[in-house]
């Protein structure tokens, strides 16, 4: 087991930069996410950590040790592919011993540590089997029994869920923690589900463009997101471009746009609510959850009047879509019963002071 | 610093740049320098020779390969198109026996095939003798050789190559397309013209190119059909007998930049934005003959076809029945016993050179399976610049008539050469194992890399971060998991290094004599018997390659060729 360092890290493939200005230090017998949509660069890192791709600048550390150049097969890290990369040749059994049988394990203990791995993925009974005649969550799990086995410093798994159904994912997502928290080995997790990277994770790192944007627990990702890209990506969000007027040491007086033209808006002046030196452009953000609906004028800051666009109903929570001076704002509600809710009708909407979040917008766009 | 990968690609490539150098381009490039060799020093003379009037015998042996090749497509498409449609769109009874039996001439080796003619259609032949004979006639109703026995063997042997490919790309035709034109309005006419047709094109063209290019280099067939007639591969032959190295050399080099460019044209062609069926997924799609006389008509013109194609195969296994000294002035033959076949394992004479063979074709086909999957391995799992070179190194062979490449092995090795360590190889043992080698480099790399292209990178990947190093990953991973495609392709190289004939005939030695000399020398003194036993070993040869392939490794006849 150990932790891993990766210092001002670049990869480039030609002149393509596929990660840039990479540090990311992960301790000792965590589960590490990386978090991004495709071609954001987090399978070239989780690739330069096994040892497939070479950094073009930079150092990888494990623990202490210097492992940027060291070749994929000196490096002791148990990888899931994201299709299994099962060997299509040998049985099950074979598959999972194969990295014993290299490391030249004797023949007694191979098979007591085989069975041993096979017993805690459930799969003991199916030893013998061609790994072609599994279905996709048992070929899943020899993956992992293949990785765990040679009792690896670190996990690797990329996308390891991405060609499972619903249901099976969700089984195995649950598996996937059960061993890693047995095991209590350090876990990189590669994701573009965010439900999977909140659900699973101890920290996340979030990518764009070969860039790492942020890294945090679940929840500092969620509700502190650093800017635009990390907002939008993780959860709904409502953003809209905004200027800072003027700060008292109680509130941040805000300009924001609207389809109707300029209008004013306050937050609480809280290293929560705006970062007291974030540069360039900005805007705010709210959760669609913690707008407050209401069906008749109240007073209080920021409350706009608007009148309900769309409603979908999902048993639990009901969305909204509600235009609010010439934009759309989402906003969800927890369904109790006393509400009734339906197309067409005006409410006021409220943006909690202590909720918006004044971020900077990178991404160049805004929703 | 060179990264470790990066240095062990290279250290693998060496050995099979050196190969390609020494053994591919090398022999060209020989044969290149002595064209250009004149009494008075280098110069163009001989090309100058050979496209002047005076020399017209070149010029006509140029213009009749063409000729012959045209025609030859033309046959072949006539024949392969109407078939491949009649066999993969309508359903009859005996349908997928006949569509079996439509690939049948490829299990007939090419020398072996031409002789099946002759003694089938030639002026002694058995089917225009037993019509003769049938109807009274004077003389015999017909009979093939020149131009029209030429033509007829490639129409027979090179139908197929449409029949294939126009059958697979029949079958991939996603039959909504048709149904949404239906759908749209069309009549069938409109629909077969201005759909089906056109997505029909690039397989057409395929198959012309190379049925062009197969029947440019074709030998067989005019070393035994020509009579007087003239074309190029022939010429090449008779200018070696003549001792004319530099006019044969001339010779080489133009039927070589014939062929290369349309080895280039096809590789151009294919590489085009084709049609490529976005459905996956699409089931056969035969509509069922209702019509009762219709349905019997194609039954029967189906047997009748399939007589006609199985035909040269029964005349090598009747002939190979027959004793020597039993069919003389006969019009046909009377005795019929396994004599032959028991002097082929009794006789140490008639033995050796199928033992010949066997060696031969298996020492270059061991080397076949190294340099094939090494350098697959190289070009599909491995990057580096010049890849587009190696690639186009190891299709050359292919591209060139083996007569020529007889003639650039002449050319390289009857001096000593660093490539052959100093020694002499025309006239010993080693030149024709080489020259098998050389001519199945791209059959057996073409194979192997048909399945490292199905095997994932992950699969390596997970290896070596499961701690193995690339030796043990390649030996125990990627090997075990190819071999079955690798096997196929190198059988059928096998199979046909048995059979080789073109480069046998221009370097074999008389104490090395493979099969295809023997038979060659057997039908000069007319003991078609053991010629056709040594044919009907071959037969069975491929029959039985073709076979394991497609039992055991799962590959498909049509797709371990071309």
């Amino acid at each position: 087991m150990a932790s891993i360092k990766i210092e001002n890290v670049q990869k480039a493939f030609g002149k393509v930069i596929a990660v840039d200005h990479l540090n990311l230090e992960i301790k000792d017998g965590e589960f590490f996410t990386f978090l991004g949509p495709s071609g954001c660069g987090k399978t070239t890192t989780l690739r330069m950590i096994a040892g497939f791709y070479y950094p073009t600048k930079g150092i990888v550390r494990f623990g202490d040790k210097d492992m940027t150049r060291v070749p994929p097969e000196k490096r002791n890290t148990g990888m899931v592919f994201q299709n299994y990369a099962l060997f299509p040749h040998m049985t099950v059994f074979e598959n999972v011993a194969f990295g014993l049988k290299v490391r030249k394990i004797s023949s007694g203990e191979l098979k007591k540590r085989v069975q041993d791995v096979l017993q805690k993925v459930r799969l003991n009974q199916y030893s013998d089997r061609q790994v072609s005649q599994l279905s996709g969550g048992q070929q899943q799990r020899v993956a992992l029994a293949r990785a765990l086995v040679i009792e690896p410093e670190i996990l690797l798994l990329d996308e390891p869920l991405s060609n499972l159904d619903a249901k099976l994912r969700d089984e195995m997502r649950s598996e996937i923690l059960r061993l890693q928290r047995e095991y209590k080995i350090t876990t990189i997790y590669v994701t573009h589900d965010q439900a999977e990277a909140l659900s699973m994770s101890d920290r996340i790192a979030v990518f764009n463009f070969g860039v790492c944007h942020q890294i945090g627990t679940p929840s500092e990702i969620y509700n502190e997101p650093s800017n635009d890209f990390v907002a939008g990506f993780i959860g709904e969000i409502n953003l809209f471009p905004a200027r800072i007027e003027k700060k008292t040491n109680e509130q941040v007086f805000l300009s924001v746009q609207t389809g109707a033209g300029p209008k004013e808006m306050t937050v609480k002046n809280h290293p929560f609510n705006v970062d007291p030196d974030s540069p360039g452009d900005l805007a705010i953000s709210i959760r669609p959850e913690a707008i407050i609906l209401h069906y008749r004028q109240v007073d209080g800051a920021n409350v706009l009047k608007g009148k309900i666009e769309e409603v979908y109903f999902f048993g639990s929570v009901i969305n909204l879509i509600i235009s609010v001076e010439g934009m759309r704002l989402k906003a969800d509600l927890l369904n109790n019963q006393s509400i009734k809710i339906k197309k067409g009708t005006e409410v006021f909407v409220q943006l909690p002071e202590d909720h918006i979040r004044v971020i900077p917008m990178v991404s160049g766009e805004s929703s | 610093m060179i990264k470790r990968d990066t240095r062990f690609t290279i250290l693998l490539l060496i050995p099979v740049l050196l190969v390609l150098i020494a053994y591919v381009l090398y022999p060209s490039l020989r044969t290149f320098f002595e064209s250009l060799h004149t009494e008075g020093g280098t110069s163009f003379q001989n090309y100058s020779d050979f496209f002047s009037q005076e020399s017209k015998t070149n010029l006509e042996a140029l213009w009749n390969s063409v000729y012959i090749s045209v025609l030859s497509v033309i046959a072949s498409a006539l024949i392969g198109i109407p078939l491949a449609f009649i066999f993969n769109r309508y359903d009859f009874p005996g349908r997928g026996f006949f569509s079996t039996a439509a690939i049948m001439p490829i299990v007939l080796p090419s020398l072996v095939g031409v002789m099946a003619f002759m003694f089938l259609y030639g002026e002694t032949g058995l089917v225009p003798n037993a019509l003769k004979d049938l109807f009274g006639l004077k003389n015999v109703p017909f009979k093939i050789g020149g131009v029209s026995g030429i033509l007829i063997v490639h129409a027979y042997t090179m139908y197929v190559y449409f029949y294939m490919t126009v059958s697979s790309a029949i079958n991939k035709i996603d039959p909504s397309l048709e149904e949404a034109a239906y759908n749209l309005g069309a009549n069938r006419f409109k629909v077969f013209w201005r759909v089906t047709f056109p997505l029909l094109t690039p397989a057409i063209v395929a198959a012309s190119l190379l049925v062009f290019m197969i029947s440019m280099a074709s030998f067989s067939a005019p070393f035994l059909l020509a009579g007087g007639y003239r074309v190029l591969s022939l010429q090449i032959y008779f200018s070696k007998l003549n001792g004319d190295m530099e006019v044969a050399a001339t010779q080489s080099v133009i039927l070589s930049i014939v062929s290369i460019a349309f080895l280039l044209f096809m590789r151009w062609y294919q590489n085009r934005k084709d049609y490529r069926m976005a459905s996956k997924g699409i089931g056969a799609h035969r509509s069922e003959v209702k019509n009762p006389i219709l349905k019997w008509v194609m039954v029967l013109v189906g047997v009748i076809a399939v007589i006609i194609l199985l035909l040269p195969h029964f005349t090598i296994l009747l002939l190979s029945l027959v004793p020597d000294g039993t069919w003389t002035y006969q019009t046909y033959p009377s005795v019929f016993n396994i004599e032959n076949y028991r002097l082929l394992l009794q006789d140490p004479n008639i033995f050796k050179p199928l033992k010949n063979s066997l060696l031969l074709a298996f020492i270059a086909t061991f080397g076949n399976l190294i340099f094939g999957v090494l350098t697959s391995y190289l070009l599909v799992k491995r990057k580096f610049i010049g890849k587009n070179l190696v690639d186009i190194l190891v299709m050359i062979p292919w591209a060139l008539p083996a007569t020529v490449i007889g003639m650039n092995l002449i050319f390289a090795f009857n001096e000593p050469s660093i490539f052959s360590f100093g020694n002499i190889l025309v006239g010993t043992f080693w030149i024709l194992p080489l020259a098998y080698f050389i001519r199945h480099i791209p059959l057996v790399v073409r194979s192997t890399n048909a399945v490292l292209e199905q095997l994932d990178d992950s699969i390596e990947e997970a290896s070596r971060s499961l701690g193995a190093k690339w030796f043990y990953t390649f030996r125990r991973v990627i090997l075990p998991i190819i071999m079955p495609g690798v096997l196929s392709g190198t059988l059928l190289a096998f199979v046909e290094a048995v059979g080789e004939f073109p480069t046998s005939v221009l370097l074999y030695t008389i104490s090395n004599r493979p099969i295809s000399i023997e038979i060659m020398n057997q039908l000069r003194m007319f003991n078609m018997g053991q010629a056709a036993a040594y044919g009907m070993i071959q037969i069975v040869l491929i029959a039985i390659v073709l076979f394991v392939s497609n039992k055991f490794f799962g590959v498909k006849a049509e797709q371990s060729l071309s």
